[in-house]
Order: structure tokens, then C-alpha cells, then sequence
């Protein structure tokens, strides 16, 4: 199936949408009326037709978009992307899983030949045609991973398996909240943690790392995650805090449907065959407050979690200056019914 | 929750490499490709032995960047509890078998600046794996090999070939011993240590680089355990409801699978974990036989690692 891909930006004039076929498959991340940390890590198997989660890698009409935004990242601040050596084997096990994943699920747009180490890819929509040799670096234009990940929605961070923890060892961050590769690069998985309140006292981190040190091959597993974003921005580094923290100060009655965004992240973890090392993916998917009411159980849903948010949890995601506003606006868009179970749209 | 995607698999090659070793290579049965993998990576194999299905864990034999054929060497154990004998005795080209997507519990650690590889028997399947893939990447690596006599070092040659002074090989019918600590000694700081083997060479081998002053975390072993055998008992699964009674010669994990349950596993050897179950309730005392569970866990008694592990008494509830 052929995908229309939008011209739109995620910076200047902001004119990123949703069709409303993007918002029914919109990945809404509360399946109850309120919100709290757990362990809710699922099988990364394939989800209903046209959902996000039907393809293990999901394309979807913003890709064109994104990726030129990646690209405007990278040449400002090309610590974005960084690689520690001995992690080029993990590199190829990356674009390996990309490049088959993309190919087989979106024919129309991706072609990927293999004789041997002898590869052929094809990129329609970025217009790309590249021969290369498998395990061989020196036959691409970029490193492996960079050069599949300037073609594929999502950050992607490489993690190495070793001491009985994970290390953050290689990675391209470029659609980040409010994170940094640069800063978190050879921690591991306790350390990048460190800042979440509430969690590590659940023992949240505990777990989920035991549970990822056993993660197999051939046996994906994802979870959600989200928080808010003002102005449909991708880039909301550290690094770039001066040209996006002063947004959510700007938030208005009048003006939160449409600058208000709701930032979904599809993650997802494989365990890589070659390197043993861990591909952890985070697909972020922006809604903005008009388009999220127009369907009315994520209308409803959505204020009672906002409202009822622990304070810790609303501030470290970074949502207390425009959290009463928001409430506010979506009060009047939930009419006191219950809501359905699920995630879905009614 | 119990292994990754299972691939039928034909064999194509298959040869006694000594009196007590059989090697295998298999394919996709559907011509597809199998999963790559790398070295120290183990795969799972359903045996239809006539009698009770056995799933066995066995090494792979070297690594390979882009998928192919499948590599196994099987030693004919006496302990055997069907497995081994059956492949030795009714395995061979053109048998159809199902093997799981590779596991790897035994990896190269990337950022050693220098390996040290001890294997001692059929111990060297994996460790032969990691001497192709380290002498691949140019790493430094040194290989030492303890084997009986001549005829069980039957892969020593090949490994001579490719590896020369790399290689030190040690026959016990030749009085050579392998003395781990003068090897210990001279190694710089950052090299790891990895062995396989019997279960006495190992303890000896990682005694002697915790004596000699080695961190924990720059040792590594692999050491597939067989069921221990025992009297049978009964097991109730608390959240099925299920019952099932475990076989002299069968483990636990063995007899809840026959019985229908899904149950978690990865090595089915007591080493990684993934199969730990809480104890609800037993009627007995526990055996623990798993390398998994601390003493101090193995002594409050309200877990226990299924694939190796068992009762010694009536009756056993777990939490499954």
C-alpha cells in the first residue's frame, strides 16, 4: 500500500497535522482513567491492521518529514548520533533488522536484494540507491547505523550487554524529551534512570532489567511511554532547551488545542543476533489537543489522568506550567461518562 | 514464554568425529535462512526419542555473519538420559528435528582488551567458536584445550591449523596438565577469562583466578547441567490447577511441559535464570541443583529453578 507522505515542519512555522485516518491509529497510551509507572512491557508481536503496532517498524505518512528533520538535527549538533567502537557489530545487526523489517512491510516503497554479502537497497520516497557489503563500513557513505537510521522514524540506542547490566554504548537521539545521548552515553541502565522519581522505590528498574537481560532473539517486546509537548516539536533536547523551554510558557486558554501536543513513544527492545547487544527504539507520535477530542473517550480519558497526576510524575515530565490550562480546556470536552476499556477509540 | 521461534531443521551432514562425538549440520527444512548468531550462542533441540520428548540445549559451532547451516557436536555421555544416545544412535543425514532461535548466555565481553579461552573436552564446542570469532576481529586471544587422549581432541587439528601457536593443547594420557595459574599470572589487566568444561575444571579454573586476585566480572563460564535424576513426586500447578507427577529420569520443567504448561526457560541447564518459580507449598525437602539461586535463596526455600532442580518428598505446589 502506497503511503501519502505530508510536507510539513516540526520547527519555524509548525505545520505538522494528523490526517484523520493518523488519528484513529494514533498510539493513545491509557487504557484506564488514571496513570501510574509499571513494568508494561508486551510482546512486540503484530498489532491490528492499521494500527502502529502492525509492522514492527512502523512508516507512516510524517516519515519524509521527520527524516528531513533528523537531518537538520544532525548538521547542527552531529553529537546526536555517536557510536563507542566496539559497538559496529551491533551497528550491522541494526540495519539488518531496518532494512528487512521496512522492505518487506512496505514493498511499494523499500527493496532490499541479498546474494550473500552482496546488498542492494532501495529507498523510494528519499530517493536512495546504494550497493554495499555486509560487515563492510567502508562501502557505505555512513556508518551503519547512521546511515539506516537517516532513513528510519525513531531514535534508536544500541546497548551493550555486559556485567550483568545494559550500557548505553551507541545510539541517534534526535527526537528526544528532554533527554541526551551525548550526556548518557556509557551509563548504564541504573545510572540513565536515575533521575525518575517514584520508580526506582517500586523497584521498577530492578525488574524491567532482569526481565531485559533474559530478552531472546526473535522475541521483541514493547511498551509505551509519553508526556507533553508544546508545539508539535521532535527536537526537545538539553541541548536545545533556550529554543523550546520558553514555549511552555505561551500556553493560553484560548490557544491550547492546537499548541497543546500529547508525545506518545512506542518502545520497542530486540535482542540483536551477531552483537548480543539490545536495539532499544523509541517512535515518537505527536497529537495536539484539537485532534485528540475529536474522539471523545481519549477526550474524556485524558482530562481525568491529567488531573489526577501524582505531582511528582507531572514534574519531572515537565508539564506544571501548563498543566492547569490544559485541564481547564479538556474539563469541557468530558461530559462525566465512563469510559471504555482499552486503549482504542470508541 | 519459553524459547524464541522453533525452525525445522533437516540434517546434511552427520559423522562420528570420534568413537564419542557426533557432529551435525542442519538446514532450514523450507530452504529459508536460519537466524545468525555468535559465538557461544546455544540452541535448544526437540528429540522424539520414542519415549519422552527431551529438549536439549547444545552449543553451536562457530559463528556466523549471515545465517546458514547450524553446527552441533554431541558427546555420548554414560549419564546419558536419552538425549545423546539417541542422537548418536538414530540421528543422521536427511533426520528431520526442530531446534530453537539461538540463545546466547556465554558472549564475548566486547570491551576486554585480551581473552583468555580454557576449554577441557567437549567443553570446546562454544570456546572454539569464540577462537574463530576473536581471531576474526583481530583481537588477542590465547586457546588452551585439555582433552583424554589423541582421538577425543578430534577438532585439535583443525583448531592447530587455524589458530597455530595460539593453541596449547594438553593430553592427560601424556601426563601434560594445564596449569591455569602460570597462565593466570602473566596476563595483563583488562583480559577476561572464559572456560568450559566439566564441572571440576571449571570451579578449579575460576578457584584459581579468584585466588590469583581476578574480579568477578572478567570471569566467565558456561556449564549446561543434566536434569538431576531422582525419586518422583508429585507437582500441583497453583494457578492452573494442574497435577503431574515428575519421572525418576524426568525434570520438573520436563513433566509440567507434558502436562500442557508453557512454561519460562532458556538454558534448561540451572544457569540463566529465566525458569526461576516460586515454591507455593512442599511436601519434602528441596533439591537444589541450579548455579542460579544464592545460598542464602537456595536455603529459604520458596523458589526454585525448574530445569534442574527438584523434591525429595511427596509433594510439591508451585506458582504457575
Amino acid at each position: 500500500m502506497t503511503i501519502p507522505f505530508r510536507t510539513e515542519t516540526f520547527r519555524g512555522d509548525f505545520t505538522f497535522s494528523n490526517s484523520p485516518a493518523a488519528i484513529r491509529r494514533f498510539p493513545f497510551p491509557f487504557d484506564r482513567d488514571a496513570y501510574m509507572y509499571s513494568v508494561n512491557i508486551e510482546q512486540h508481536v503484530p498489532g491490528r491492521v492499521q494500527t502502529t503496532t502492525e509492522f514492527p517498524i512502523d512508516i507512516d505518512e510524517h516519515y519524509v518529514a521527520e527524516m528531513e528533520d533528523r537531518a537538520l538535527v544532525l548538521k547542527a549538533d552531529p553529537l546526536r548520533c555517536q557510536s563507542l567502537p566496539h559497538m559496529i557489530t551491533a551497528e550491522w545487526d541494526l540495519l539488518e533488522l531496518l532494512m528487512t523489517s521496512m522492505a518487506r512491510h512496505y514493498p511499494d516503497h523499500f527493496t532490499l536484494t541479498c546474494d550473500g554479502d552482496r546488498w542492494h537497497w532501495v529507498n523510494r520516497p528519499l530517493g536512495i540507491d546504494q550497493e554495499f557489503t555486509f560487515g563492510e563500513a567502508a562501502t557505505l557513505p555512513l556508518p551503519p547505523m547512521e546511515y539506516v537510521t537517516r532513513q528510519c522514524q525513531g531514535d534508536f540506542c544500541l546497548l551493550d550487554q555486559r556485567d550483568d547490566n545494559l550500557w548505553m554504548d551507541a545510539g541517534i537521539v534526535t527526537t528526544q524529551a528532554d533527554w541526551s545521548l551525548d550526556f548518557d552515553l556509557g551509563m548504564n541502565f541504573i545510572e540513565w534512570h536515575g533521575p525518575v522519581p517514584l520508580a526506582h522505590d517500586l523497584g521498577v528498574f530492578d525488574r524491567a532489567l532482569k526481565f531485559l537481560m533474559n530478552l531472546q532473539q526473535g522475541r521483541p517486546v514493547r511498551r509505551l511511554n509519553w508526556t507533553m509537548t508544546i508545539n508539535p516539536r521532535l527536537d526537545t533536547s538539553p541541548e536545545n532547551y533556550h529554543l523550546w523551554g520558553v514555549d511552555k510558557a505561551s500556553v493560553t486558554p484560548e490557544n491550547v488545542g492546537d499548541k497543546v501536543h500529547l508525545r506518545v513513544e512506542l518502545q520497542a527492545l530486540w535482542r540483536l543476533p551477531r552483537s548480543n547487544a539490545i536495539v532499544f527504539s523509541i517512535r515518537c507520535y505527536l497529537i495536539k489537543m484539537d485532534e485528540l477530542v475529536t474522539q471523545k473517550k481519549w477526550a474524556r480519558r485524558f482530562h481525568r489522568v491529567l488531573r489526577d497526576l501524582p505531582p511528582e510524575i507531572a514534574g519531572y515530565k515537565g508539564l506544571s506550567r501548563f498543566r492547569e490550562t490544559t485541564i481547564d480546556w479538556l474539563a469541557r470536552h468530558d461530559d462525566g461518562a465512563e469510559t471504555s476499556p482499552g486503549f482504542g477509540p470508541d | 514464554m519459553s524459547g524464541g521461534e522453533d525452525f525445522r531443521v533437516r540434517v546434511v551432514e552427520a559423522e562420528n568425529v570420534t568413537p564419542t562425538i557426533r557432529r551435525l549440520r542442519m538446514l532450514r527444512c523450507d530452504g529459508g535462512a536460519l537466524p545468525p548468531y555468535a559465538a557461544g550462542a546455544h540452541t535448544v533441540l526437540t528429540l522424539e526419542t520414542g519415549g519422552p520428548k527431551l529438549r536439549n540445549a547444545y552449543s553451536l559451532l562457530g559463528s556466523t555473519l549471515s545465517g546458514g547451516a547450524y553446527e552441533i557436536a554431541v558427546l555420548r555421555t554414560e549419564a546419558s538420559r536419552g538425549g545423546s544416545a539417541f542422537i548418536h544412535a538414530a540421528v543422521g543425514v536427511g533426520t528431520e528435528l526442530t531446534l530453537s532461535t539461538p540463545v546466547n548466555l556465554f558472549p564475548v565481553h566486547h570491551l576486554a582488551r585480551r581473552h583468555v579461552l580454557v576449554a577441557g573436552g567437549i567443553g570446546i564446542t562454544p570456546i572454539a567458536a569464540m577462537a574463530a570469532e576473536l581471531s576474526a576481529m583481530n583481537a588477542p586471544f590465547e586457546l588452551h584445550y585439555a582433552v583424554r587422549d589423541e582421538a577425543l581432541g578430534a577438532f585439535a587439528g583443525d583448531l592447530a591449523l587455524r589458530h597455530g601457536a595460539k593453541l596449547r593443547l594438553y593430553v592427560s594420557r601424556r601426563q601434560e596438565r594445564l596449569a591455569v595459574r602460570e597462565i593466570l599470572q602473566h596476563q595483563p589487566l583488562g583480559t577476561h577469562l572464559y572456560v568450559c568444561g566439566p564441572e571440576r575444571m571449571i570451579e578449579a579454573v575460576l578457584g584459581d583466578a579468584r585466588a590469583a586476585g581476578w574480579p568477578e566480572d572478567s570471569l566467565h563460564a558456561e556449564r549446561f547441567l543434566a536434569p538431576a535424576g531422582g525419586e518422583p513426586f508429585a507437582v500441583r500447578l497453583a494457578r492452573s490447577g494442574l497435577m503431574a507427577t515428575v519421572g525418576e529420569h524426568q525434570s520438573l520443567l520436563e513433566a509440567i511441559e507434558a502436562a500442557g504448561v508453557d512454561a519460562p526457560y532458556l538454558c534448561r541447564g540451572g544457569a540463566c535464570g529465566q525458569c526461576e518459580t516460586t515454591v507455593v507449598a512442599a511436601d519434602g525437602s528441596l533439591r537444589h541443583h541450579d548455579h542460579f539461586l544464592s545460598d542464602a535463596e537456595k536455603a529459604a526455600g520458596d523458589k526454585i529453578m525448574i530445569c534442574v532442580s527438584r523434591l525429595e518428598g511427596r509433594e510439591l505446589v508451585l506458582d504457575l
